[in-house]
């Protein structure tokens, strides 16, 4: 109970330790992979990660669904494509744009939307999605139609450009661990708590004075101004835009990528975000030769088993769910108090045996 | 002459065909212990809501000092002061002890979203952290702060409640059937408590069976019946009202020979 009690008070630390570390590892990664093709996975590993963060904290701490959340990664993407390419304004400028711009429109619609609850409120985000993709395809004047946008330019800091991989993998990595400690920050802290508290009894929660409604809509505003940030860093990445990567597929995807990984904890958006970009990754490769004639829609009955095992064995998701065993597995007894706190813990542990 | 900090005034609320509280009016005055008193269905519950903002009334006007409540969000009425617990134990039971109570503090905290995520709450963590460590020794279970609130027993899950609520520093404390579930030890004790909260000028609305309690620690009884107010009074006062006597006891009042109606 003693070293409980040290690691409660003492977990501001401990907890950046643990993304040091984490930070630490992929740092060293380019070290020893000098794959171009590699570096590309593992750049947008970290754009999914940071998208999936949100959904992370919309999901498991706001306990609301979107199933639109690629309309914002779109949003973010779009609207620095237009701002770089189309009217020459600096790429960083633009990538403030389009987290303001994302920002602003998951707080016009939260209004709305908030009102409902469930499914109903899955069913609006996914409305709202398709409205944006097809606002891409339909809206050539300004997005370029379904060819898209192109010459958007590299973000550069003082004529040294994000132009390779290796540098646009540090790039990206770093503004995921940003956002991760941003994410376990909120996590850890008051708001936090609240959040939490919702999900315990959302009547002793606004009885403490906790403003429910308010709360889970600034969660949605935080996880649609990461999908902006995700979006922007990919037009800067890939320098064209067009809107199939934006359509409901991916936020479905995303929502696989959170599930995966977990939401009761921040730590699932890399990990799910890792899972689920490398099984698409091998399943091109594999399924063709497998299959004559095989594309996309193999993908998806992969994808439907993993969650569905996932949700079978670890419906906590995979990064609690490995923990509890190696837990178990260590100490001979199940895990108790404290599930999200302690799956960090032993995390680090288990992060230890790996590095 | 202490003006009254609480009031509710010509209080209705019905449910479809059915009336919970029928033109209920009471005051209660700075640091005072009202008791509401009745028997099972007669609405006390009901009030209670009304008065932390979880209801709204039908008809009829709550007000605490100047602020008007009966049109407030339930986080709003918490927010200026109004602190409550449960008949049926409302924890967060996904929390440990201290988060629970840190949860009381809520409303004494200013780190948003924003400031949380850029890590500039720390300092104020810290105070809320050691706050709430303070409630808990003073109900004594600082030594399971780290359990989870659901692996306590009841009657400690109440003073957890309880904790939870003074965390929040009210200027008025509801206190929803507090001994439900208590032993007699225990709820001697929650006697004590309640006597040193309205040393602290607290005002305390408590809704009891246990008349004993009622009697030691109440200054004024409302009591009400089938969503009306009944009588008021001082507790002795009303313990020898003759309607208070046959509401509770039945018809002809005979010493003890109780058949408390509706059960």
């Amino acid at each position: 109970m003693a070293d409980l009690t040290t690691d409660l008070t003492h977990r501001l630390p401990a907890r950046y330790w643990r993304l040091g570390l984490f930070v630490l590892l992929l740092a060293l990664l380019p070290v020893f992979v000098r794959s171009s093709y590699l570096l590309t996975i593992m750049i947008f590993i970290g754009l999914h990660t940071i998208l999936t963060a949100g959904l992370c904290l919309l999901m498991g701490y706001a306990g609301q669904v979107s199933l639109g959340h690629a309309a914002f990664y779109g949003l973010g993407a779009y609207a620095s494509a237009i701002a770089t390419a189309r009217y020459g304004l600096s790429p960083w400028l633009g990538l403030l744009l389009s987290m303001a711009l994302t920002g602003g429109v998951a707080l016009v619609i939260a209004w709305p939307i908030f009102k409902l609850k469930g499914h109903y409120l899955a069913m609006a985000t996914l409305g709202f999605g398709y409205i944006i993709y097809i606002f891409f395809t339909e809206a050539a004047s300004l997005t370029g139609g379904p060819s898209g946008l192109t010459g958007v330019p590299y973000l550069s800091i003082a004529g040294w450009a994000f132009d390779r991989d290796v540098r646009y993998y540090y790039l990206v990595w770093g503004v995921a661990a940003m956002v991760l400690m941003a994410s376990l920050n909120i996590v850890n802290s008051r708001v936090g708590r609240a959040l939490r508290a919702i999900h315990g009894s959302e009547v002793a929660a606004q009885s403490v004075g906790v403003n429910t409604a308010r709360l889970k809509a600034q969660v949605f505003v935080i996880s649609a101004v990461y999908a902006g940030l995700a979006g922007s860093l990919y037009a800067h990445y890939l320098t064209f835009v067009n809107p199939s990567p934006f359509g409901f597929h991916f936020s479905v995807m995303l929502v696989v990528m959170a599930s995966v990984g977990g939401v009761a904890t921040v730590w699932g958006a890399p990990f799910g975000a890792a899972m689920v970009t490398l099984l698409t990754e091998a399943l091109r490769a594999v399924v063709p030769r497998l299959l004559d004639r095989a594309s996309g829609e193999y993908e998806i009955i992969a994808f439907g088993v993993l969650l569905m095992l996932v949700m079978i064995f670890m419906p906590q998701g995979v990064v609690q769910g490995l923990t509890e065993v190696y837990t178990r597995w260590r100490r001979g007894r199940p895990v108790a108090a404290r599930p999200a706190g302690k799956a960090l813990l032993s995390l680090r542990r288990w992060l230890r045996v790996k590095g | 002459m202490n003006r009254a900090m609480l009031r509710a005034h010509h209080l209705h609320k019905s449910f479809g065909g059915v009336t919970a509280v029928r033109d209920v009016s009471f005051e209660a005055r700075p640091s005072q212990v009202v008791a509401i008193i009745g028997p099972n269905g007669a609405g006390k519950t009901t009030l209670f809501n009304m008065i932390s903002g979880i209801l709204p009334p039908d008809d009829g006007e709550i007000r605490l000092n100047n602020h008007r409540l009966d049109c407030l969000p339930p986080h709003k009425v918490a927010s200026l002061g109004v602190a409550r617990t449960f008949q049926n134990v409302q924890l967060f039971g996904n929390m440990t002890v201290l988060e629970n109570v840190t949860m009381g503090r809520y409303r004494h905290g200013r780190g948003g979203l924003l400031r949380s995520a850029l890590g500039l709450t720390r300092r104020e963590e810290r105070e809320i952290r050691s706050a709430a460590m303070r409630r808990l020794k003073r109900v004594g279970l600082a030594d399971k702060a780290d359990l989870l609130a659901p692996s306590l027993p009841l009657g400690e899950q109440r003073l957890l409640e309880l904790a939870r609520a003074l965390a929040a520093e009210p200027r008025i404390l509801l206190l929803d059937e507090p001994t439900a579930g208590l032993n007699t030890v225990e709820t001697v004790r929650l006697a004590a408590t309640i006597s040193r909260i309205q040393a602290n000028d607290v005002t305390v609305l408590l809704v009891e069976h246990d008349m004993n309690l009622v009697m030691s620690v109440a200054d004024w009884v409302v009591v009400l019946d089938y969503g009306e107010k009944l009588a008021e009074g001082r507790p002795r006062e009303v313990r020898n009202d003759p309607r208070v006597i046959e509401a509770y006891l039945g018809q002809e009042n005979g010493n003890g020979a109780a058949s408390g109606r509706g059960r």
